[in-house]
């Protein structure tokens, strides 16, 4: 009771001074008289994994308003691709959601194949769907077991940090980089998964599942656990789509919307599995909804494994799509292409073309409009975290900090995405 | 007098809707939308890549969102993004908006554009009506310089507040246009 009524108290200190203010609340000193402490949270935290501030007006314990600064990593992607050439925005994609790079670079080159009318063969269609289910594992084991750290079990982190360091090693082995991928081409891949690629992802599918249970045990009926995120954090389904939420952020609150179902692209629709849902939103749903969307990734890989069809792994598209390095250095045909396409002189359709994927961690868009010339004349990017993050500083307000902490870590906010 | 040739696209353009259940749905949309908003107030129809794309005025666009955002048959009710645009050849059209909604119900999507002169960039604000349009706009108000009216808070979200253009303007090329030592014959750079 005496904590409501200070709270109360306090609510019309800040509602005093937001009037004062104009209705905008950038808290700055300490107000002793008052006992409310500015705490920043950010840019530089630990907890905040990423680069992005929030200014918390805190009474004792307890967060009284939360003011996110963000753009410390802007680096103006949107502008820099109105100067390259298509296939030259990839390396741009990589460096939203690192943690899922494979799944930028294919929504991308599903934008551009749009625009342009390339059909992908079956194959690499099949093998991109490996490659984007494995990068959602990724990304969901990333999260979650962050999610166990800001807790403080850092046992499960180091647990499935191994099995990410395995599923790098099959990007590597596919694409040949690891974190930031550039993986694929506009028309396909740029080449077929090696046999030592094919061993090394049927392995993993073998030894995974028991990792993937072990950490599950370890954490979803624990007690300790359970107490720090349930309810924790929730939010209606209502007011998760007047945030646009998107991704397992929105499957958490109930939401069964998932753009691999609803729009499927590059063959989602051959394949069997289901969409977990949550009915809370809170951070344990959030958290339960990944560990299912891993399960259900898993299946995915496994069908496209088992079904992967023989054939090309790229388009004939022959002015898309670069020709083998052999064949640039004895075919006439072969260096034109070549030629053509590294320097970005290839004719593009006049159009525009809004294709979505679904990310790690929500809708990811590309809205490219071209004007016929050799670079988008715009593309926007929807961010999937730049778009929930704003409900933030509403998620927060009445909890304290530790529970800031684990929201924030539930939401799996990256900060490349966040500021493109 | 009816038009024979006329008579005969629409005839053309009636098949094309039957055979494509895209065509066929946003057409159905489109007939909605002249029902509840009135014919006048779209211009420039047109399905790039099955994506049904309206152009209206900006004194419109709060009105279409909230009554989109109110049908029962439709059920926009949510907004997949928004982005500024400059066209700086379109006299008094030179700054645009688009509006990206989705009904999850029905997935249909819609694109709603408007423009107006860069001279007078203010727009109305959706904030009221969606919550994500917070971040949305002050994206667009970052970038093009537009300015919502209505809007909670309308400062600079990703560039630094002391900056005193408009970066994704097109009269801002991305590289320092006096450097000589990056220009190409050929290439442009």
């Amino acid at each position: 009771m005496a904590v409501n009524d200070a709270l109360a108290g306090t609510h019309k200190i800040i509602q005093e001074a937001q009037e004062q203010q104009g209705g905008q609340l950038v808290p700055t000193l300490n107000d002793f008289s008052q006992e409310l402490t500015t705490l920043n949270l950010g840019p530089t935290h630990p907890a905040t994994h990423g680069i992005f501030q929030n200014i918390l007006q805190m009474d004792g314990e307890r967060i009284i308003s939360g003011v996110p600064t963000i753009g410390y990593i802007h680096r103006a992607f949107e502008k820099i691709a109105e100067r390259r050439p298509f296939y030259q925005i990839t390396p741009l994609t990589d460096r939203m959601n690192y943690c899922s790079s494979p799944i930028n670079n294919m929504g991308w080159h599903l934008t551009v194949e749009k625009l342009l009318g390339v059909q992908v063969p079956k194959r690499a269609q099949y093998m991109r769907v490996i490659m984007m289910e494995l990068a959602r594992i990724a990304d969901h084991l990333i999260c979650n077991s962050i999610l166990g750290v800001d807790t403080g079990a850092f046992t499960g982190f180091l647990y499935v940090f191994q099995e990410r360091e395995k599923i790098y090693e099959i990007y590597e082995e596919v694409c040949g980089s690891r974190l930031t991928t550039n993986m694929g081409r506009v028309g396909g891949m740029e080449r077929d998964f090696t046999p030592v690629a094919i061993e090394k992802l049927r392995k993993w599918l073998k030894e995974f599942p028991a990792v993937m249970k072990e950490f599950e045990e370890m954490f979803n009926r624990n007690r300790i656990f359970m107490d720090r995120v349930v309810n924790v954090g929730p939010i209606t389904a209502e007011k998760a789509l007047n945030y646009g939420f998107t991704g397992p952020n929105l499957r958490a609150a109930g939401v069964d919307y998932d753009v691999r179902v609803m729009n499927p692209y590059s063959s989602y629709e051959d394949f069997e599995f289901d969409i977990p849902v949550g009915t809370n939103g809170d951070t344990y749903d959030r958290f339960m909804v990944r560990n299912e969307e891993i399960w259900q990734s898993l299946r995915i890989i496994n069908q496209a494994l088992d079904r992967l069809p023989e054939g090309p792994f790229h388009a004939d598209a022959p002015h898309y799509y670069l020709p083998p390095k052999q064949a640039v250095y004895k075919n006439m045909e072969a260096l034109i292409y070549h030629f053509k396409i590294i320097m970005g002189e290839i004719d593009a359709p006049v159009g525009e073309v809004y294709q979505s994927v679904e990310g790690g961690n929500g809708e990811l868009g590309f809205y490219l409009i071209s004007d016929g010339g050799r670079t988008p004349y715009r593309l926007h990017f929807r961010r999937p975290c730049f778009i929930y993050y704003q409900a933030y500083s509403e998620m927060v307000v009445g909890t304290s900090l530790s529970d800031a902490i684990v929201i924030l870590s539930s939401m799996n906010v990256i900060a490349g995405e966040l500021d493109a | 007098m009816a038009d024979p040739t006329k008579e005969e696209s629409t005839a053309a353009q009636d098949t094309a809707a039957a055979q494509d259940p895209t065509a066929q749905q946003n057409a159905q949309v489109l007939s909605l939308l002249h029902s509840l908003f009135g014919e006048a107030t779209f211009s420039d129809v047109h399905e790039p890549y099955g994506l049904l794309t309206v152009t209206t005025k900006r004194e419109h666009i709060h009105n279409i969102v909230a009554g989109l955002q109110k049908d029962e048959t439709l059920k926009f009710h949510f907004l997949t993004t928004m982005c500024g645009i400059n066209y700086p050849d379109n006299l008094n059209q030179e700054l645009g908006m688009i509006y990206h909604l989705h009904s999850l119900i029905h997935n249909i999507r819609l694109r709603i554009k408007i423009f107006f002169p860069v001279a007078d960039p203010v727009v109305p604000t959706l904030t009221d009506l969606y919550a994500t349009a917070n971040w949305m706009e002050r994206e667009a108000y970052d970038f093009y310089g537009i300015i919502f009216t209505g809007h909670p808070n309308l400062r600079r979200i990703l560039n630094v507040e002391d900056m005193d253009y408009f970066p994704m303007r097109r009269q801002y090329p991305l590289e320092d246009g006096t450097r000589e030592d990056k220009t190409d014959l050929f290439f442009g750079r």
